[in-house]
């Protein structure tokens, strides 16, 4: 195809653009995969769990990317999703119901409602409006699980026993959980890929590059953002299911603004609108974390001075930097 | 009965009326040209045409069927199609991605989530048709933000074609393209004409006099004038308020 | 059970004025910088912290009042200068990233110079105790002058907004960016003040309720997104909205928890009646905020969505 001089701004969904961002995701997947045998090598068991809690994010990451990279919607309420998941879990687990497919439909039904009604109330705005309406609504979800008095309110609520997949009790074992995350996150990598690059994905990022033009070819933006919107709180649901398992404990802290924003960053530092750059993101956003973590007790401090300076130093933004790294190797 | 059917439309801004009982068809196959001096309302007359902006009070009428209230995306499908005189394509898109995604608009849904959209023949082969009526082909794979000015001009016509309307609206399609390129311009577009009803505003009056069927005069937000361009020539009225005007500015 | 509204009524109005204190500096931000600014809560905290310092320094809460002003007027610049400048000409997700930096910059730079234990404010003793209000009815003194000293703030800043020169660019600002800029104003300076104005609000509400709160590293936070519903409400821009706004969230919120429950007992039996109310009473802000907004998408004095 002939490339002409490609700008550093958006790109679109195309086969040729995306295979070396594929590849990079495959060889991601595969280190990911190689992370158990390495680890009970090392015979540091408490290490799976971090990582699982990071593939779980990068599930997360990579939805949020589907509306802030493709569709340009900024939304700061996206842990409420990850709340609802986290609490599917506890909730119809305390009725019997333990199967983790049977959870995740419970919170994918709960967040598509909770995305459609908030959805087209914050849609119908623009810009700032939108990003404080999705915080204020995701703040709305966080103080209902605080008032849940029944599973700990505020103090959260401890999970008896993780969810059972197919009536069998293999999640228990922490590298079983480590792959069965794996695999969602494999699974719904390549079904965010495929909706990027269908008719679907095509409309949602044209929205992106110029709404006026969209609707003057015979588009209405709303139901296309709205559809991309719900898809991508349910996928966050689901994070939030493998979340609650990795951690056997749900509490409001998964949904409190800070983890949104976090979500945000996690997506900014890997590269918005590239799937695996939230992914990768999400690695080192947590990795970061960790290690600033065992350093000081104040690593939020330094984490608040990397992303200032980031943003300040960096000519056009964080986004605009993202964009030249990727039109420098993208050339 | 005229495939376009504008009926005593009226705008104000404030105390600014834009658009004053305006009344003019578009008769199948026609091209009518709309001129005007700058700030007589053409933009503004466009806007309401095609769905940007409600008027106050009129009816527009689109195969007998009243739109007045229709949003601009289900124009689009009625068959209405417009272009832009401050271009509006998608920068970061391939020229034929920017097509293909017009007949996208009219061709099946666009809730598929699966199949990938880049190898669906039906859209990239009428896409390049489109491309090809505008004189864009040979750029198919160009980013639309490399476009030149003039290349910019025919994508957005080809995006409009792509929708397949029945009517075209057309806002200064020539604006800042000189030379061979609007020569160019205006053989494509009269090598368009009886596909498609055209209402064309333009500010080049050499082209809108060899290719419009009848021109209509606006002068502050009113027609002042309506014929075939003999006619609007040989208008004393016409001469004074506009093309008296034009001609001081060629001298 | 009138005793008991009016008590709660008073209640609302006083989280009312303090909303609007934070609430005007972030419209006018939001509207005629057009910057998203998660920071401002932080700066309500600051001003808490600022007071119980220097009160326990000079040992006079007034003196720590007046000392808190000045320290204010620093912060807002500061802020102002270093990072919110280099900010306006920055795409939302920009400013989201970086004023969400600042709010972990800002908790724990209180952490490591205050401590994690909350602060506590002495009352002044002048205005302390309780006044009769009507029959058995008791309100605090220091509640009525945070009323008052919050209205006597709206009023002043009506004046300014209203009618001077810097309040006519204010208003054309907020509703007309370009405008102000084609009127040969040095947009500079007329930012950093405006960024500064709105910070010393917010440092001063801080300051005002330090003495009935605990003062702690998480009191930025829930003010924070309060306030954006205000904004919200009010209409970006807006200081008549962010006043109303202010009021009608605070006076929903703390008359909802109260008689959310009760009104909720007639319909259902009391034990449901008592979760239902507890569940729904933090919502309701936000179920308003919805209401509102479906209905005037820009809020109910906004001119843009």
């Amino acid at each position: 195809m002939a490339e002409t001089t490609a700008p550093a701004a958006a790109r679109p969904a195309r086969a040729a653009a995306l295979a070396p961002r594929v590849k990079a995701a495959l060889v991601l997947f595969v280190l990911f995969a190689l992370v158990p045998p390495v680890v009970i090598a090392l015979d540091d068991p408490f290490l799976i769990l971090i990582a699982t809690r990071i593939l779980a994010y990068a599930i997360a990451a990579m939805a949020l990317d589907l509306i802030l990279g493709y569709g340009a919607m900024v939304s700061f309420g996206h842990a409420a999703y990850l709340g609802f998941g986290t609490y599917a879990v506890a909730i119809l687990s305390s009725y019997g119901v333990s199967d983790l497919l049977l959870q995740m439909l419970g919170a994918i039904l709960v967040s598509a409602l909770f995305a459609l009604v908030t959805g087209a109330i914050s849609l119908r705005t623009r810009g700032v409006y939108f990003i404080m309406i999705t915080l204020a609504f995701g703040q709305m979800a966080f103080f209902f699980f605080i008032s849940l008095s029944a599973y700990g309110g505020d103090d959260g609520y401890g999970l008896s026993q993780r969810s059972t997949l197919f009536g069998s009790r293999v999640l228990e074992n922490d590298v079983t959980l480590y792959y069965v995350t794996l695999a969602v996150l494999v699974g719904l990598f390549a079904l965010c890929h495929r909706i990027v690059g269908s008719r679907f994905g095509r409309v949602l990022t044209g929205i992106r590059e110029n709404p006026v033009r969209m609707e003057a070819i015979g588009f209405s933006p709303f139901r296309y953002q709205l559809t991309a919107f719900v898809i991508s709180g349910c996928m966050t649901s689901v994070a939030g299911v493998l979340l609650a398992n990795q951690a056997e404990f749900v509490s409001p802290a998964f949904m409190s603004w800070h983890r949104s924003g976090e979500l945000i960053v996690m997506v900014v530092l890997g590269g918005i609108g590239t799937l695996t750059g939230a992914i990768g993101g999400a690695v080192a956003a947590l990795l970061l974390e960790e290690v600033l973590g065992m350093m000081t007790e104040h690593w939020r401090l330094w984490f608040g001075v990397f992303l200032v300076l980031m943003v300040l130093f960096s000519p056009r933004g964080i986004t605009g930097l993202v964009a030249q790294l990727r039109g420098r190797d993208g050339a | 009965m005229s495939r376009l059917e504008i009926d005593h439309l009226d705008k104000s801004f404030g105390a600014l009326r834009v658009t004053e009982d305006v009344s003019l068809t578009a008769e199948p196959g026609e091209i009518h040209a709309i001129i005007g001096p700058n700030g007589a309302g053409k933009t503004t007359l466009i806007a309401q045409i095609s769905g940007q902006l409600r008027p106050d009070s009129g009816a527009i009428r689109l195969d007998g069927r009243d739109i007045t209230r229709t949003s601009m995306p289900e124009r689009v499908h009625l068959g209405l199609a417009r272009s832009f005189q401050i271009t509006q394509t998608l920068p970061g898109f391939t020229v034929l991605e920017n097509a293909a995604l017009a007949v996208q608009a009219r061709h099946g849904s666009s809730f598929r989530f699966w199949a990938p959209v880049a190898s669906e023949a039906a859209l990239n082969d009428a896409a390049m048709r489109a491309l090809d009526a505008a004189g864009l082909a040979d750029r198919a794979g160009a980013r639309a933000s490399a476009l030149s000015h003039g290349e910019h001009r025919r994508l957005e016509l080809a995006c409009a074609l792509a929708t397949e309307p029945g009517v075209l609206l057309l806002d200064e399609p020539l604006a800042g393209v000189g030379g061979e390129d609007a020569d160019a311009f205006v053989a494509a577009l009269r090598a368009m004409k009886g596909r498609f009803t055209m209402l064309l505003i333009e500010h080049d009056m050499d082209a809108v006099f060899r290719l419009a069927d009848r021109v209509s005069v606006l002068v502050y937000g009113r027609i002042i004038a309506t014929g075939t361009p003999a006619e609007i020539r040989a208008d004393a009225q016409v001469r004074a308020a506009y093309l008296g005007e034009e001609e001081e500015d060629a001298a | 059970m009138a005793n008991l509204f009016v008590l709660q009524l008073l209640n609302g109005v006083q989280l009312g004025v303090l909303l609007f204190l934070i609430a005007a500096g972030l419209t006018l931000v939001f509207g005629i910088m057009d910057v998203v600014n998660l920071a401002h809560g932080v700066l309500y905290m600051v001003g808490a912290y600022f007071v119980a310092t220097f009160a326990a320094l000079t040992g006079s809460f007034w003196w720590g009042l007046l000392l808190m002003l000045p320290a204010a007027v620093a912060v807002g610049l500061i802020l102002e200068v270093v990072v919110i400048r280099r900010l306006y000409a920055r795409s939302h997700l920009d400013q989201v990233l970086a004023t969400f930096g600042l709010v972990m910059i800002a908790n724990e730079t209180v952490k490591i110079v205050w401590g994690v234990s909350p602060l506590s404010v002495p009352m002044p003793e002048i205005l302390s105790g309780s006044v009769p209000l009507m029959g058995p009815l008791q309100y605090p003194v220091y509640r009525i002058a945070i009323i008052i000293a919050g209205l006597a703030v709206a009023g002043g800043l009506y004046l300014v907004i209203n009618h001077t020169r810097i309040g006519m660019l204010l208003r054309a600002g907020a509703t007309n960016r370009m405008m102000v800029s084609a009127l040969g104003i040095d947009i500079g300076k007329l930012f950093a003040m405006v960024f500064t104005l709105g910070a010393v609000l917010a440092c001063f509400a801080g300051a005002l309720v330090a003495p009935i709160l605990s003062v702690d590293t998480g009191m930025g936070e829930s003010v924070l997104i309060l306030t954006f519903v205000v904004v919200v409400i009010g209409g970006i821009g807006s200081i008549k909205g962010a006043f109303l706004g202010a009021l009608l969230v605070a006076i929903v919120d703390t008359l909802g928890g109260v008689f959310g429950p009760i009104l909720l007992r007639e319909v259902l039996d009391p034990s449901a009646a008592g979760q239902a109310g507890r569940m729904l009473a933090p919502m309701l802000v936000y179920i308003l905020m919805a209401a509102i907004l479906f209905a005037r998408p820009a809020g109910l004095f906004g001119g843009r969505a």
